[in-house]
Order: C-alpha cells, then sequence, then structure tokens
C-alpha cells in the first residue's frame, strides 16, 4: 500500500467519482479503435454506467451528508489531486447523465452508418466526441484541482468545437472557429490566474486554497482573470458573440448537448472559483459586476431573440438570455438569503439544461419535418406535430418561470432572495425577462396553432418526439422538488457563503 | 552588472522583439518565420530558469512541430491573404484594444514583481516521495506519478484533437489518407535532409524518452523528436501518410492513453488507489506507461500536422 | 534583477502583446499565432513561480514545470484544431473570414440572421 493514504484519502463511495470520469474516457478511446457502427453501440452502452455511477455518487453524498473525497496516486494533495463531490456536483452529474443520453437516442435516428459503409464520418465523430463531453463534463464537475479542472476545460473544448462543424457546411466550420478562439481565450485567461495563485500559494486544491486566500493583488489579479476565461466560455454577455451562430447551425442533438450541458461547465467553474475558492475575498463588488452582466444578458438577450427569424437562431439567443440568470445568484451570496439564492442560481441550471434540451430537439424535429426553421412560415404546424409543439411550449414555460415548472422555481428563489437583501433590480430585471421570454415565445407558439397547416415532408417519429417531451417534462418536475432536494444542494457549502466585508 | 546578466537582459529583448514583429509583420508567413525563431529563443530563456525538461518541450512541440503546422498552413492560405485584403478594427478600437492588453500587461507584470524571493513549494515534497517513484527526474515523477491522472487526460485530449481534425473531411475522403501521395521523384534536398537525420533522430528520441526518468528528458520530448522525424520524411514525400481507418493507426493513437487508464485502474486493484503505482513496481510501471505514451504521441503529433483525410480511401 | 524576474515580466509583456494580436488581428491565422504567444506569456509565468519555488536541492519546483509541459502539448493541439479549421474554411468557401457580414446567408424569407 503506497504510503501517504492519510484520513481524507477517500470517503465511503469515493471510488465512484474517478469512475464517473474514466468510463467516459474509456468509452472516447474504444470507440475511436473500434469505429464504424460499433461506435455507437459503445457509447449507448456505457451511457447507462454512468447514469448509475452518477447516482451512486448522489446517493452516497445524500446519506453521509458529506461531500465525497477521493485522492488519486495515494498522493495527497497539495503535491497530488483529489476529486471531490458535493451536493451540487452530484446534481450536475445525474443531469448531465440524463440529457447526454437523451440527446444520443434523439440522434441515433439521423447520425447512423448506413449499411452499405463500414465507417462514416459524421457518427463516429458524434459518438466519440459526445462520450468526450461526458468524461470532461464529469471532470469539471468532479475536480478539486485548479490545473486539473483546466484539463477538463480543454477536454470540454476539443470535444465540442467539432460537434459545430460537424454538418461540414462553410458557416457551421466559421462557427466552429470563432468558438474555438474564444474558449482558447478563455483557458490562457483562466490558466495564467491559476499560475498567479500558485505563485501566491503553492497549493491548487480547492479545499487547500480556500483558507488561504488573502485580497492581495496577486489573488485580485488572477480573480478577475479566471473570471474573465471563464465568462468567455459560458458566452455571458459582453462575450456572448460566438455562441448563437454556434448553437443553432449545430445538429439539433448536439445544440441540445451544447445549450443545455456544455455552458453549465463553465458557469459551474465560475461558482466554484467564488463560493468555495475565494471565500477570502469581499464579495459585494464582484458579485454586482457578474449580476449587472446578466442582467445585460436577459434584456439583450431577449430583446435579440424576438427579432430573429430562424427558430434555432431564436432558441440560441434565448440561452444566451437564460444565461443571464445563473449569475444573479453572485451578489446575493452572504446573508439569511444565501441559501435560497444559491438554491435557485442551481435551480436555474438545471432546468434550463432540460428546457433548452427539450426545444433544441423539439427545433430539430420541426427543421426536418417541414424543410425549414423559418418561424414566419410555420404557422399552423403544432396541429401536424401536436407532441413536438408540446415539448416546444413545456420548455418555454420553464423559460418563462411560469408555474408550475424548475424555471418558475428558480427565478421565485432568486426574486426572493433579491428582495430580502434588499437589492430589488436584480427582481425588476427577471421579471421583465421573463415577459420578454414569454413574447419571443408567444411569437412561435401562437401562430403554430392556428392557421393553415404545412405541408410535412416526413412526420417526425414517435420515439424521437417522447425524448424531447420527457426532457421537458422533467424541466416541469423540478417545481416539485421537496426541502429535501435543497437541503441536499446544501451539502459541502462552507457556512460564509460569498464573503461580505 | 555580469556577462551572464547582460546576456539575460539582451535575451529578454529580442525575445520582445521577435515576439512584437510576429504580431506586427505583414505577411502571415513571415509572422509565422518569426514565431519559429521565438520558439527557440525561448527555449534559451527556459534553460535560464533552470527548467530544462520544458525547454526541450518548447523546442521540440512548441517551436518545432507548431511551427512546421503553421508555416504550411500560412503558405497554404497565401492565396487568401492576397484574394481579399482583410476589414481590421477602426483606429478607435485599436487603441482601446491596445490600451485594454496594455493594462493587463502591467497588472502582471506588478504581480510579478511583488512576488517574494523565495515562494512557497512543492520541490522539497516532490522530492522526499522520489524515491517511492523510483525516478530520478522529479519532473517525470510530477508527470507520471503526483498528476499521472491530469497527463493520462491531456492524453485523452490530443485523442480528442485528432477526432476533431479529422472531423473536417469531407464525407467522401473520410478514412481515406492526409497529405500527398509519395512522389515518384522526392525533392532531392528535403530527401536527403530525411535520409541523414531520420536515423539520428530517432535515436536521439529513444534516447531523451529513456532517460527522462533519471535526467531531463521524457516521453513527450523523445516522442515529440520521433514525430520530428516522421514529420521530416513524409514532408520529403519519401513516404506518405497513413490511411485514417487504418487499424493499426488508430491502434498507436489509443495506445498511450489506453495503457495508462489500464494503469490507473490497476493501481485500484493492487495499490489501494487509482493511478497508484504498487510499491518497488513503480519504475517499471512507469517505463511501461511511458513507451506506449511514446508511440501515441510520436503517431499523434504528425496526424495533426498532416491534417484532414484529403484522398479517397482505396477499399 | 534577476534572470527569474526578467522572465516575467517577458512574459507579462507577452501576454499583452498576444492578447492584442488575438483581439485586433482579423485573420484567423494570426489569431492563432497570437494565441501561442500568449501561451507561451502564461508559461513564462509559471516558470518565474517555479523558480522562486527553487528548494530542497533542486533549481525550481517541478510541479508547474510539469505544468507547462502538458500546456505547450494542449496549445499546439489547439492549434492543430484551429489551422484545420482555419483550412477547411478556405477550402471550402475560398475565403477564410471570421468577419459574421461574410457568412450571413442572403434574406431567405424574413430577415438575415444575426
Amino acid at each position: 500500500m503506497t504510503a501517504g493514504v492519510s484520513a481524507i484519502a477517500a470517503t465511503a463511495g469515493g471510488g465512484l467519482l474517478p469512475l464517473a470520469i474514466l468510463l467516459p474516457a474509456l468509452g472516447v478511446l474504444l470507440s475511436f479503435l473500434i469505429g464504424g457502427r460499433r461506435s455507437e453501440w459503445i457509447a449507448l452502452g456505457l451511457m447507462p454506467l454512468e447514469l448509475v455511477v452518477a447516482v451512486g455518487i448522489a446517493y452516497f453524498v445524500w446519506r453521509s451528508g458529506q461531500p465525497l473525497v477521493y485522492t488519486l496516486a495515494g498522493y495527497t494533495p497539495p503535491l497530488g489531486i483529489a476529486l471531490r463531490a458535493d451536493g451540487f456536483s452530484a446534481v450536475m452529474l445525474v443531469t448531465a447523465g440524463l440529457i447526454a443520453p437523451a440527446a444520443a437516442l434523439y440522434a441515433r435516428a439521423n447520425i447512423a452508418t448506413p449499411q452499405e459503409l463500414t465507417e462514416k464520418r459524421a457518427p463516429l465523430v458524434f459518438w466519440t466526441l459526445l462520450q468526450g463531453i461526458q468524461a470532461a463534463l464529469s471532470l469539471v464537475f468532479l475536480g478539486g484541482d485548479l490545473f486539473n479542472l483546466y484539463v477538463g476545460l480543454e477536454l470540454l473544448t476539443f470535444a465540442a468545437v467539432p460537434l459545430v462543424s460537424l454538418d461540414g457546411r462553410p458557416e457551421t466550420v466559421a462557427a466552429a472557429l470563432r468558438y474555438l478562439l474564444f474558449a482558447l481565450f478563455g483557458s490562457v485567461f483562466y490558466l495564467l490566474g491559476v499560475a498567479l495563485l500558485y505563485g501566491a500559494y503553492g497549493t491548487l486544491d480547492i479545499a487547500l486554497l480556500a483558507p488561504l486566500i488573502r485580497p492581495e493583488p496577486a489573488v485580485w489579479l488572477a480573480a478577475g482573470l479566471m473570471t474573465a476565461g471563464l465568462l468567455a466560455k459560458t458566452a455571458l454577455f459582453p462575450l456572448h458573440l460566438w455562441l448563437p451562430p454556434a448553437h443553432a447551425n449545430a445538429p439539433a442533438a448536439a445544440s441540445a448537448v451544447l445549450s443545455g450541458l456544455v455552458v453549465k461547465g463553465s458557469f459551474f467553474l465560475v461558482v466554484r472559483l467564488w463560493f468555495d475558492v475565494l471565500v477570502g475575498l469581499p464579495g459585494v463588488i464582484p458579485g454586482t459586476i457578474l449580476a449587472t452582466l446578466g442582467s445585460a444578458a436577459i434584456l439583450f438577450g431577449s430583446v435579440l431573440a424576438l427579432r430573429q427569424a430562424r427558430l434555432k437562431l431564436l432558441i440560441a439567443y434565448s440561452t444566451v438570455a437564460q444565461i443571464g440568470y445563473l449569475f444573479i445568484m453572485f451578489p446575493l451570496g452572504h446573508g439569511p438569503w444565501a441559501a435560497d439564492a444559491f438554491s435557485g442560481g442551481v435551480m436555474q441550471a438545471l432546468s434550463h439544461a432540460f428546457a433548452k434540451a427539450a426545444m433544441f430537439l423539439s427545433a430539430g424535429l420541426i427543421a426536418e419535418s417541414v424543410g425549414h426553421d423559418r418561424i414566419a412560415e410555420l404557422g399552423g404546424a403544432a396541429r401536424v406535430m401536436p407532441v413536438t409543439f408540446l415539448a416546444l411550449g413545456l420548455g418555454g414555460l420553464s423559460l418563462m418561470g411560469l408555474p408550475p415548472s424548475g424555471g418558475f422555481a428558480a427565478k421565485w428563489l432568486l426574486m426572493k432572495a433579491s428582495v430580502e437583501a434588499g437589492q430589488w433590480v436584480w427582481a425588476l430585471v427577471m421579471a421583465a425577462g421573463g415577459l420578454l421570454a414569454g413574447g419571443y415565445l408567444y411569437r412561435v407558439l401562437a401562430p403554430a396553432l392556428s392557421g393553415e397547416s404545412p405541408q410535412l415532408k416526413k412526420a417526425p417519429a414517435r420515439g424521437r418526439e417522447r425524448v424531447a417531451l420527457v426532457l421537458a417534462l422533467v424541466a416541469l418536475l423540478l417545481a416539485f422538488a421537496p426541502p429535501s432536494f435543497f437541503a441536499f444542494l446544501q451539502i459541502g457549502r462552507p457556512a460564509a457563503g460569498l464573503a461580505l466585508q | 552588472m555580469s556577462v551572464l546578466q547582460a546576456l539575460d537582459i539582451g535575451l529578454a529583448f529580442v525575445v520582445f522583439a521577435v515576439a512584437a514583429w510576429t504580431i506586427f509583420a505583414h505577411g502571415a508567413f513571415a509572422a509565422t518565420v518569426g514565431y519559429v525563431v521565438y520558439g527557440l529563443l525561448l527555449a534559451l530563456v527556459w534553460i535560464r530558469l533552470f527548467a530544462v525538461d520544458v525547454a526541450l518541450t518548447e523546442a521540440a512541440i512548441g517551436s518545432g512541430v507548431t511551427g512546421v503546422l503553421l508555416i504550411s498552413a500560412a503558405a497554404r492560405l497565401r492565396a487568401a491573404e492576397r484574394a481579399e485584403p482583410e476589414k481590421s478594427l477602426s483606429g478607435l478600437s485599436r487603441l482601446l484594444v491596445a490600451v485594454l492588453c496594455a493594462v493587463v500587461a502591467v497588472a502582471l507584470a506588478g504581480v510579478v514583481l511583488l512576488l517574494p524571493e523565495q515562494g512557497p513549494s512543492l520541490a522539497p515534497q516532490s522530492m522526499q516521495r522520489l524515491p517511492e517513484t523510483g525516478l530520478g527526474n522529479p519532473v517525470t515523477a510530477v508527470l507520471i506519478a503526483y498528476r499521472a491522472f491530469d497527463t493520462m487526460l491531456e492524453k485523452v485530449v490530443l485523442v480528442l484533437a485528432v477526432v476533431g481534425v479529422w472531423s473536417l473531411a469531407a464525407d467522401k475522403y473520410w478514412g481515406g489518407a492526409p497529405g500527398e501521395a509519395r512522389a515518384e521523384r522526392p525533392e532531392p534536398t528535403l530527401a536527403f535532409l530525411a535520409q541523414i537525420l531520420a536515423p539520428l533522430g530517432i535515436l536521439v528520441g529513444i534516447h531523451v524518452f529513456w532517460v527522462g526518468a533519471d535526467e531531463p528528458g521524457g516521453a513527450f520530448q523523445g516522442g515529440a523528436i520521433l514525430a520530428a522525424m516522421w514529420i521530416i520524411v513524409m514532408m520529403a514525400r519519401l513516404t506518405e501518410a497513413p490511411r485514417t481507418n487504418a487499424f493499426w493507426l488508430r491502434l498507436a493513437l489509443v495506445a498511450g492513453p489506453l495503457v495508462f487508464l489500464a494503469a490507473g485502474v490497476a493501481g485500484a486493484i493492487f495499490a489501494g488507489s487509482f493511478f497508484a503505482y504498487p510499491p518497488g513496481f513503480a519504475k517499471p510501471a512507469i517505463l511501461f506507461i511511458e513507451a506506449f505514451m511514446v508511440l501515441s504521441i510520436a503517431v499523434t503529433l504528425p496526424m495533426l500536422v498532416a491534417g484532414p483525410p484529403r484522398r479517397e480511401p482505396r477499399r | 534583477m534577476t534572470s527569474a524576474t526578467l522572465a516575467g515580466l517577458v512574459g507579462a509583456a507577452l501576454v499583452g502583446l498576444g492578447l492584442y494580436g488575438l483581439i485586433a488581428n482579423p485573420q484567423p491565422l494570426r489569431k492563432i499565432l497570437a494565441f501561442n504567444l500568449m501561451g507561451s506569456g502564461v508559461f513564462l509565468v509559471f516558470g518565474i513561480v517555479a523558480r522562486k519555488g527553487a528548494a530542497a536541492g533542486l533549481q525550481a519546483d517541478p510541479v508547474p514545470q510539469a505544468m507547462v509541459i502538458t500546456g505547450i502539448v494542449v496549445a499546439f493541439a489547439a492549434s492543430a484544431l484551429a489551422v484545420a479549421l482555419v483550412l477547411r474554411l478556405f477550402e471550402a468557401a475560398g475565403q477564410a473570414t471570421l468577419d459574421p457580414d461574410a457568412w450571413a446567408k442572403p434574406p431567405d424569407g424574413g430577415a438575415g440572421a444575426e
């Protein structure tokens, strides 16, 4: 037994943590090696296992009431690397474990290897990269070391970018290139911050670093750089320019994963950074800056969504807006309302993930069945594709924040926290955002429900419609989360939350 | 002021000057050549920082292989450059961006100057745990023992990069080979260089890998040198790039990460923790993993330089 | 001024230069070049941190050195992917520009996309 296995080496169930990362990583390697039709089978075979691991991790976190920890290679931090799962990690893991297979099941129909070929480009690339995204997200959600998280961010970028240009059209290649450049800018800035933090404290382990953080120049600069880098990857206003063309032009299954999961990865790290690492910093001003940018995103994104002619672009701009809501939690991190604000932010991340995935899958079905996604010409389409439009509408319900939906629960919690904290402006912005969301959804749904139905090139497959519908229903069901769910989210939170000085 | 200090200051100036030229030069090709020079100078800076492993990696990968990649891209994009002069930012925007960058640079410089003489360091712990690994080079120990998880995942990143690059092929070329076919009459100068350099380079590459356990060097550096040799031979058209659906190629590409992953799982079973090594077996296990890493790196880097398949698969 | 501090200052300057090139230069290939420059500047900051961590008989802390080695490999892979995208763009469309107006499709049944 290697020496140095201390008390924090592993908690019960901790062994699941590396497994959550290694299983999809193995899938990437095997799918690429074996190739052909089998790459799909490997992916579909491993996904249920990965979901079981995610649920297992959640179970152990819930049962012990403490975060799970696993020390890799028997070397404890600061020399070695640790993995850590708290309530937030577990919930995100399960979310990714549900949405990725949903996108996979949806994609089987139109990203398939035909009988005559041993291997086709798009399917091999898709199945390999989808598992790459899963491995990357698991690492981001479970990583306990800032450099390890950098590797996770790179993994995520490399897996996500080629999915944008999967169909090979020049516009998608340009969108992918722009996405890559923004993402690389983000990585470099993040890495620079990591260098400064290591230079200041000699460790990158989150648990060890947090108590050491003092408000000194190196830390402020590192915080600013890392946050700026992560914001570029999360496409928060004003660094959102790359997102709409990238998400709108990717294949529907890829868009669902990109909007639903990938942007949540870098957002997760912003939360980790400010709520877990930088607790020693006075968080009022940075939090307010983030929430201001978020508010701008909500308003700007929603207004732009109203002006879109294409459904997928509308949904993509809606993502820009909904990402803004995520950042309202930052100035509300200290005080009796902190738990509500945190829960609200997490709930927004979860419900948006499911709702947006449902909407992109529905939009994909619409585009395939009608032959285009021009909103002006979708009149009456809901009558020939009721289930698809139901999924779209239910997802939209969550986006608007109407009860009962996870989106409503999220916005309610955030508004409640803002009002209690005396920071009314965020509540007003969210209310405005909800109205604007109602506006752009009405633009799509109202004409679709009336008027002459278009001719369908082909009817949407039942199974695929059901996948989209199930995702939308999950977004709705989140509204019924019991109080114990919110208590679960608080597992692992440091008592002080975002410090206020 | 001692000679060494004068040299350092001179080196710093030249590095900055070449970097500035890379950014502001008019042609992309000229800028790229400048970048290769910059990379080699940077390797000297790393030596002055007593980070020889890094200097080797910067020279081989940062300047060498990246240089080949960027120069061949610049050559191919020359036509694009001439045809469509790019709309550049307005004067005011440029000024604002310049101010922003200056602020970042100054803030960073300030923090750098504020760094204490003797900072916190993991060197003592690295040296303390070194005997368990059986290695003599602490950098290799960090890469393959203490932070093995990072390195293994980085190898997966390389595989994803290959998939990403290959994904840009047209559907009809999928499974085919990148680059051009073997030439009837390979270019004489390049062929001569390749024939002299390649055997030597292969020996040097293997040596650098092997010696990396105890001296500066290691899998990345050795693998990069081997990769460079293959790239030279391909550039000289003495051989052609392999078909991308060839099983041996895919196996070579994933062998490194796969063996590393398997070793990690074996660590959980035999040594109590994922990626741990059983005591006494650490050095042989590490060299075994590194050997496959060298293979993968030597194959991955040239494939990334070669680009997506451009010829139809013959079957 | 020690060589380490000098290297750190050069690193800071390179980060600034690279950032300028990344934002201001319109050609994608030049942006990729600038990104590499920025990356090497960041690595130099790691370098000064490593040198300041000289202890236990070592001239430089090995942990940041390992991180730089990892970073150099990842930066190369990123450059390769970016270059492949740029070349594909040029092959497919005859132009390699990121200017969104160049990719806006002609109006099809409504206002042009943003």
